[in-house]
């Protein structure tokens, strides 16, 4: 970059993005409502002015609620819920009867709750100090005579704050417009209300030095905030955002449309899922079918190790969102960073590298044979396939193949509906990805966290580390290059699950040019990188 | 004094008891006239099931069994509501 071009004042600051998006605009440097001044009455005239001004922020959270709906209501719903709760206001009446103004009577007894919240252990429950502050204030502003603060925000305004509360959020229009913290939360309220309504938001930022009206870019991707920007990072942005907002407009129908490369190629984009539950809430339109089905969170209830039904009920419930698109189930995965209780090894020293995945079933058998059972009874009903997740010599497959060969026998004997499904590896060790001509599998999986941790010798959760890892590493490259060929000489397809296609643009394309037949993700990424492929030229 | 009604639930609510399963908890045991009380443990501490700072006080985990003890001409319908509310994972079947 020239020296001439460079913006004297600019400044940037990291923070961690909250919603994804990008802002360019003013900022507008958010002023607290300071304490009114308010003049006391009779220790009678202020309990009545706490109970009117309680009545009144019920009402108007009711009010709320009712035009708001879904996250929103919820959120509004627990303040009401506050609001209501005589526990919370009985210490504030109990002051004002000692003769304590009602404003500070109200705030003192909130405040107590609230740092009792932000010094709770669980980020959940200091998040949730916001929504206190947020009812605490409603309050004050109606004792005080204030109403709403805000007129509105101008055009691609950053509004800069330690906080924003969800009921200020609601009342506020954001589009084209961002939100820059200097604390806040990613688990916060409004934190899940800008995701949901796809308003770029940045946390934790730290001091930020800038005044009212100074230009900043807000990049709630990789998450910077930069005050006064150069000119040509502007029109870079600008451009960006154009792109995306073009984009925006056909979102809903472009997340339907089948992703295809502009050289014409078309690729499977599939979703990640964990729990079942989490597909009542996604169309399947949107992608082609399920990629990656943990089934971990299945064995971590209450009730011990599911047995076959529990489990059939479970891939049936998955088959009947999927209709005829495929169902990619990975057997139990657990060990490692997934540890069940009264079943995984205890004290492992190097957990990652131990008895974990497909080692785990085949040490124990009867467990892994009940969900292998399940799984076969399922593809009788839909388009299931099995992907075996820690393969790292052919004997393992070898041995799952058996077992299944023998669990389809039995359940033949017995007359139940069944079908074999294919039986794929998730190719996750090295030792799988550089020899997998040696394998018996249907199709390949790559599990690109766990091949990118093992090919680098980089412990994917190490924040110190996080550096180092990356999935677009010349040796991690080399091996997808050759894994994609032999499966493809083969004859087998092969997916990738991991959010490398997401993170990457990069990535995603260097996947297409291999040929790559199917991309999984968690369903927050689809549209993105269904983007990202009709971007790459292909051919 | 009369023997209230009690009962036992094991709580399987991904998150726990937190601000959307502690509103329902709340807003349901209002709908009955009973003195109820819920706790963690089988020995307390039993507090006001009717009170949403108190219930998210608890900061009950996910696998927690919770107890439910009532007093009052309702009692025992509230306490069967309340069981039933957890068990259904706090999805709405309250009015």
């Amino acid at each position: 970059m020239t020296e001439a071009a460079r913006s004297p004042r600019r400044a940037a600051y990291a923070g961690r993005p909250a919603s994804p998006g990008l802002a360019l605009g003013p900022v507008i440097v958010d002023r607290k409502a300071g304490p009114r001044e308010r003049v006391a009455g009779s220790v009678e005239d202020e309990r009545a002015a706490l109970e009117s001004a309680l009545a009144a922020a019920t009402a108007s959270l009711a009010e709320l609620m009712q035009s708001t709906g879904g996250d929103a209501a919820e959120i509004i719903e627990f303040q009401l819920a506050l609001a209501e709760d005589d526990t919370l206001s009985a210490p504030a009446f109990a002051e004002i009867a000692t003769g304590t103004p009602a404003h500070e009577a109200w705030a003192g007894a909130v405040d107590v709750l609230v740092s009792d919240y932000q010094a709770a252990e669980e980020e959940y429950f200091r998040a949730r100090a916001a929504d206190l502050t947020d009812l605490r204030d409603r309050v004050l502003g109606t004792l005080s005579g204030v109403g709403e603060l805000d007129a509105g925000l101008p055009e691609g305004a950053i509004l800069l704050a330690e906080d924003v509360t969800p009921s200020r959020f609601l009342s506020l229009d954001w589009t084209g417009r961002g939100i820059a913290l200097t604390g806040g939360s990613t688990t916060s309220h409004v934190a899940m209300l800008a995701r949901s309504r796809g308003v770029p938001m940045l946390v934790a930022i730290g001091a930020v030095e800038a005044g009212d009206g100074e230009i900043a870019l807000l990049d709630a991707e990789t998450g910077r905030l930069v005050v006064a920007p150069d000119a040509d990072e502007c029109s870079g942005i600008a451009e960006h955002m154009a792109r995306r907002n073009e984009q925006a407009e056909f979102d809903a129908n472009e997340a339907r449309r089948p992703a295809v490369t502009a050289g014409g190629e078309e690729i499977a984009v599939m979703i990640n899922v964990a729990d079942p539950a989490e597909l009542d809430a996604i169309d399947p339109e949107i992608c082609d079918g399920i990629g990656l089905a943990r089934t971990e969170l299945m064995f971590l209830g209450a009730g011990g190790l599911p047995d076959e039904e529990t489990q059939l009920a479970a891939y049936q419930r998955l088959i009947a969102w999927a209709g005829s698109r495929p169902v990619t189930v990975r057997t139990l995965d657990a060990g490692g960073d997934k540890p069940i209780p009264g079943y995984t090894l205890d004290g492992e020293s190097n957990s990652f590298l131990g008895v974990r995945g497909v080692r785990l079933s085949l040490a124990h058998p009867d467990v892994f044979r009940v969900q292998v059972r399940a799984l076969l009874r399922a593809a009788a009903e839909g388009d299931i396939r099995i992907m075996i997740p820690m393969v790292s010599v052919p004997a393992e497959m070898k041995r799952v193949k058996t077992i299944v060969a023998e669990e389809a026998d039995r359940l033949a004997g017995l007359g139940v509906p069944h079908r074999v499904p294919p039986v794929g590896i998730m190719v996750e060790v090295p030792s799988a990805a550089l020899a997998l001509e040696r394998f018996d599998t249907d199709f390949a999986s790559i599990g690109s966290n766990d091949l990118t941790q093992l090919i680098l010798g980089v412990d994917r959760d190490s924040e110190i580390l996080a550096p180092l890892f990356d999935e677009r590493n010349e040796a991690v490259k080399s091996a997808i290059r050759q894994l994609i060929a032999v499966a493809h000489d083969k004859g087998r397809k092969v997916g990738i699950c991991g959010q490398g296609p997401s993170d990457h643009p990069d990535f995603a394309e260097f996947l297409v040019g291999l040929g790559i037949d199917s991309i999984s993700l968690n369903p927050d990424s689809i549209i993105e990188v269904t983007r990202r492929i009709a971007a790459i030229e292909g051919g | 004094m009369t023997t209230p009604s009690t009962a036992s639930v094991l709580m399987e609510h991904e998150v726990g008891l937190h601000a959307r399963p502690s509103v329902k908890l709340t807003k349901l045991a209002k709908t009955f006239d009973a003195k109820i009380e819920v706790a963690p443990a089988a020995d307390g501490p039993w507090i006001d099931a009717k009170s949403i700072v108190k219930v998210m006080a608890v900061k009950a985990p996910k696998d927690t069994v919770l107890h439910f003890r009532a007093v009052g001409a309702d009692a025992d319908a509230a306490v069967a509501a309340l069981v039933r509310l957890v068990e259904a994972d706090f999805e709405d079947e309250t009015v």
